[in-house]
This record gives structure tokens, C-alpha cells and sequence, in this order.
């Protein structure tokens, strides 16, 4: 029981600590970012449709 | 004779894209190979769930503080190394508490295949479109930080349902820095080759254990 309660805190300060080292580079990011246009939409939609079928196949796989 | 520099710049920049590719890719198949080699060592040696929160923390710490000071240098290599190893090493424990699974071997195989199909088919997407993904980078971010947060609440809540839709979108999310990372290779954002590898390893990385506990839950023996 002691042990999980020290695992669940070890993870909490782990995420909290990549949420911190995050933050910065994401506000960098966000004004970085070039807007997107529709074409460009359409080129992610194709691929990361294609991965959550592969992933269902796989689930329904095992 | 502008059109023949131009040609020649243009073909330089194109040399040195190259570059930073086929180093990326070196580098990172001999991280993963070495990575996979700690794993082994890690199962060998019956590491526990402990195991994985302390090496993944170690990495971490390598990665925020001794990585941005010897990316420039060959230092960085051995850096990369003990960051993956790190990481190798930590993912032996939670690949432990799947081996104690019936379907576990199983389990573990399809979502190593499953990861290895997933990168080549984004990588191969984002080597013969050349699409520039740059405009994905601040929404993948923002994601990214949703759900670390939604990750962090879920430790305490302990919700199983949030913790299956945490691991889909972080699967996504991956798959959107890996088109991200490589277009950046391709269009000459990123030029050092080591952190290169270090955003395409923590892709991978990601999306296997994310996979692996998907997998594991909605085959009915977790």
C-alpha cells in the first residue's frame, strides 16, 4: 500500500516536472506555427485516419 | 550564371538535409537496438514497475539538463545512449508485469510490430509527400499538454476509461510529431542530428507503451 502511494507521487512529480519543461517550449511553438491551410488538413487527416483503423485492427488482432 | 548558384545552393542545402537524415536514422537504429538490449537485461533481471518510474526519471533529468549542453558536440552521442539506455532499462518493468500475462509474449510482439508499421508508414508518408507539417507544431504541443495534465489528474482519480482514451490521443498525438520531426529533417528546421533522434525516439517510445497497454486492456486478459 506504502508503495503505491510513493509510486503515485513519484508519477505526479515526474508529469508535473514535464508539464513545467513543456510549458516554455509550447508558448515558442504556438507563436511559431505557420497557419495551416485546407490542403494542408487534408494531408494529416489521410494518415492519422489510416492509424486508428490499424489500431482497431490490431486490438480486435489480440 | 544566377540560376546555376542558385541550383548549386539549392543542391548543397539538399546534400546537407541528407545528412541530417541518414545520421538520424543511424543514430537512432543503434539507439533502439541498445535501448531493446537494456530491456532484455531489465525482464532478465525481474525489474518492477519502481524500476521504470527511476529510470524514466533519470532519462529525463539527462535529457532537460545535460542534453541542451553537449547536443553540439560528439559528447551528445554518449548522452543519447544513456538516455535510451535509461529508457530501455525502465520499459523492462513494465514489460515484466505484461510477461506475467497469459496472451503477454503475444501482447508485446503485436504492439513492437504494431509501433515498427506505424513509424515506417509516417516516415514513408513524410519522405515522398515533402509536406511541410511545420503548422502542426503548436497544436501538438497543446495537446501534448492536455493530456500530461489529464494524465496527472488520472493518477489520483484512477479512472480506467480516461486512462484508454489518454493512451489513444497520446498514440495520435506521437503520430503527429513524427510527421512533425521528420518534415522539420526534410525542410531543414531541425540540423543537429541528435536531438533529431532523441524527438523520433520519444515518439516510438511512446507509442509502443501506449499501444501495449491498449492492447492490453481491450484484449480481456488485463
Amino acid at each position: 500500500m506504502e508503495t503505491e502511494t510513493w509510486m503515485k507521487v513519484g508519477s505526479a512529480i515526474l508529469l508535473g516536472m514535464m508539464i513545467l519543461f513543456i510549458l516554455p517550449r509550447a508558448k515558442t511553438m504556438i507563436k511559431e506555427s505557420p497557419k495551416a491551410s485546407s490542403d494542408d488538413w487534408r494531408g494529416i487527416l489521410l494518415p492519422l485516419v489510416l492509424i486508428v483503423g490499424f489500431v482497431i485492427l490490431l486490438i480486435m488482432a489480440v | 550564371m544566377y540560376q546555376n548558384q542558385t541550383v548549386a545552393r539549392g543542391s548543397t542545402s539538399a546534400l546537407a538535409t541528407n545528412k541530417v537524415l541518414r545520421n538520424t536514422y543511424s543514430l537512432l537504429s543503434m539507439t533502439m537496438l541498445f535501448s531493446a538490449a537494456m530491456a532484455a537485461v531489465s525482464v532478465f533481471v525481474g525489474s518492477g514497475s519502481g524500476t521504470y518510474l527511476l529510470s524514466v526519471g533519470a532519462a529525463f533529468l539527462l535529457m532537460w539538463f545535460v542534453l541542451p549542453r553537449t547536443a553540439n558536440s560528439s559528447a551528445g552521442i554518449g548522452v543519447v545512449f544513456a538516455f535510451t539506455g535509461l529508457m530501455g532499462f525502465g520499459l523492462g518493468g513494465v514489460l515484466n508485469s505484461y510477461l506475467a500475462l497469459a496472451n503477454g509474449p503475444q501482447l508485446i510482439m503485436t504492439a513492437f510490430g504494431g509501433t515498427g508499421v506505424i513509424f515506417l508508414g509516417l516516415s514513408a508518408y513524410a519522405l515522398t509527400t515533402r509536406r511541410d507539417f511545420s503548422f502542426m507544431g503548436g497544436m501538438l504541443v497543446v495537446g501534448l499538454l492536455v493530456v500530461l495534465m489529464a494524465a496527472l489528474a488520472n493518477i489520483f482519480l484512477a479512472i480506467p476509461a480516461m486512462s484508454l482514451a489518454i493512451s489513444s490521443v497520446v498514440i495520435l498525438i506521437m503520430s503527429g510529431f513524427i510527421l512533425y520531426d521528420t518534415s522539420r529533417i526534410i525542410h531543414g528546421g531541425e540540423t543537429n542530428y541528435i536531438l533529431a533522434t532523441v524527438s523520433l525516439y520519444l515518439s516510438i517510445y511512446n507509442i509502443f507503451i501506449h499501444l501495449l497497454h491498449l492492447l492490453g486492456a481491450l484484449s480481456g486478459d488485463d
